[in-house]
């Protein structure tokens, strides 16, 4: 059972994805003698630099080239992966838009189980492979069995394993794409709109204020505005307020949004779910306030306030505005 | 146009603090307020409004117990035409992929030209979309937050939320399956009035038999991936929490934005 170990890697402009290496970490997790072979898809000359990249890394690289995968179109790779992968094959995928798009349908045909977002992986037990995920984004985690008997698909939460970056291995690059069969699917990919450029560029600030659900109602952003402005600066915001429609797409923190690296975060009424803290880089110095003192972003902040922000948040920009 | 929405009864964590209960098996069930999953409503509204613009009609689809009758009525009050609960002792402990062959039986006693569900749910897994087209062999898409239906067309054009706040834009042959991400419409309001109106219509239950569902297929027995505890990690110190009166915490926290740079 997992002999070898799949993962496939995602990459852009000639360079793996942080999380090809975080999935090494992940299997030697699931079984630390399994052999590790990285799957890498796509066209041209991309496809080979990261092809060398990751035989660094991984015991074998399948590379697949083909035109028609310049694009990871993921109804096509699902078929790809069905064509390639031996019987009762364990596979890692990141848990990016790519993994979520790609892998639950993947599962039902390979027929085997399909383990979503894992955290953490406790190890394999005879064919139950013990591993951790969150519900209710993040507020309770729970260990689950995945029975891997028939193999599995694991998508692996970006960010969450640490990265084997020991490049020990030395892995042969095997051009399997003449195996690749019909890729033919009811979906055709026709472009990428980048997001929209907003009134202000929140990726460029050193301090943020940022607001989530907890301010409520529209009306009330006024108050986070009036503390941005006594501080100088800008508000940023979780994605339950451009769901809203309250605030514009380019202010939002989040995986889904912008990735900011500011010195100071102000997170106000945030409940602080993986989404939002995948866009924020570079360790700043994290102030939470919120309600509810179970909130996960206090598990994050360096410092914490257990306020109601519509209470707090006006008090402490009075005291700012006055000193 | 025929459009099924898959939808889901969940604790709102909007109205409740999800905890974990005393001996680990289960979350604190007492007091939770239940409402539809927040992206399952986004896919009624979704199609609520594509039926609107094209015609058809749109039936709400859930598998749960009878309790899940309340937010089949909450969704119909909404414009949803038909709704139709799918409850039955043998599908208890389903995990994702039994869910989805449920709703893939009920799927196939109509001739939907699009099934939607939410990209989400409670439990994070966002699998039961993706699984379920696969089971139909109909082509998928995740994630959606942009649909364009034409009249008559064969395809459609779905946007999908990729990282960065990109949209990637895909042409998809109907019928198919899409799972929608929150923010795609505006989900209508719906009042006390508006469930009163629908109070009375019928909203017939498939189980098992009715489905032609072997009981071994689905339920906890058939899962392959089990829930074995639920638990809050220890992930250390966490922040350190400003103590004291409105006042002073302003104050303690005036001079760490200083000290930090948050403040000149």
């Amino acid at each position: 059972m997992a002999d070898t170990i799949f993962a496939y890697i995602t990459h852009g402009n000639a360079v793996a994805d942080d999380t090809a290496l975080e999935m090494i970490g992940a299997a030697r997790k699931i079984s630390p003698a399994a052999a590790l072979t990285a799957i890498v898809v796509g066209s041209g000359a991309d496809v080979d630099a990261v092809c060398s990249q990751m035989s660094a890394s991984f015991n074998e690289v399948w590379k697949i080239d083909d035109a028609v995968l310049a694009y990871p179109n993921a109804e096509m790779i699902r078929k790809l992966l069905v064509n390639i992968l031996p019987e009762q094959a364990v596979i890692l995928v990141p848990h990016d838009t790519f993994g979520m798009d790609l892998s639950p349908g993947l599962s039902i045909k390979l027929d085997c189980a399909f383990l979503s977002d894992a955290v953490d992986i406790e190890g394999l037990e005879g064919t139950v492979l013990k591993a951790v995920r969150q519900e209710y984004g993040g507020a309770v985690s729970t260990h689950v069995d995945c029975d891997v008997s028939r193999g599995a698909v694991i998508n692996v939460r970006p960010g969450a394993f640490a990265a084997d970056e020991s490049k020990s291995a030395s892995g042969k690059v095997v051009d399997k794409s003449s195996l690749a069969g019909d890729l033919s699917c009811g979906r055709r990919f026709l472009e990428v709109v980048e997001a929209e450029v907003g009134d202000v560029d929140i990726t460029k600030a050193e301090v943020l204020v940022s607001v989530g659900r907890g301010i409520e109602d529209e009306e009330n952003l006024e108050i986070v505005e009036e503390l941005a402005e006594a501080m100088g600066t800008v508000v940023s915001c979780s994605r339950p307020i451009v769901d809203a429609k309250w605030m514009e797409k380019s202010r939002q923190v989040g995986t889904s949004g912008q990735t900011v690296k500011p010195k100071v975060y102000l997170a106000l009424g945030i409940s602080g779910s993986f989404q939002h803290l995948g866009g924020l880089k570079g360790n700043p110095f994290i102030v939470a306030v919120n309600k509810n003192p179970k909130a996960p972003i206090f598990q994050v902040a360096d410092v914490g306030v257990v306020d109601d922000i519509l209470e707090f948040v006006p008090e402490l920009t009075e005291k700012i505005s006055a000193a | 146009m025929e459009i099924l929405v898959c939808v889901k009864r969940v604790p709102d964590t909007a109205e409740n603090e999800i905890e974990v209960n005393r001996d680990g098996t289960d979350i604190e069930r007492d007091d939770l307020v239940y409402s539809v999953n927040e992206w399952d409503n986004y896919a009624v509204e979704e199609a609520i409004q594509i039926r609107d613009r094209v015609g058809g009609t749109v039936t709400v689809v859930s598998v749960g117990d009878e309790e899940s009758e309340e937010i089949l009525r909450r969704e119909m009050a909404m414009g949803a035409d038909k709704g139709v609960l799918l409850s039955d002792a043998a599908f208890e402990g389903s995990d994702g992929r039994g869910v989805a062959a449920i709703l893939k039986a009920e799927a196939e006693k109509g001739h939907y030209d699009l099934i939607l569900t939410g990209a989400l749910a409670d439990d994070g897994a966002g699998e039961v979309g993706g699984m379920l087209a696969a089971m139909l062999d109909r082509p998928y898409a995740s994630l959606v937050n942009h649909i364009e239906v034409e009249k008559g067309q064969p395809t459609i054009k779905v946007g999908r939320e990729i990282e960065g706040g990109n949209q990637e834009m895909n042409e998809i042959d109907l019928p198919c399956v899409l799972s929608i991400q929150t923010g795609i419409n505006e989900p209508r309001y719906v009042g006390i009035r508006g469930i009163r109106k629908v109070a009375s219509l019928d909203i017939p239950v498939h189980g098992a038999a009715d489905l032609g569902i072997a009981p071994e297929q689905v339920g906890a027995a058939a899962a392959l991936v089990k829930r074995r505890d639920y638990f809050v990690p220890d992930l250390g110190a966490g922040a350190e929490i400003l103590e004291g009166s409105t006042e002073e915490v302003i104050d303690k926290l005036i001079n760490i934005l200083k000290a930090q740079g948050g403040l000149k």
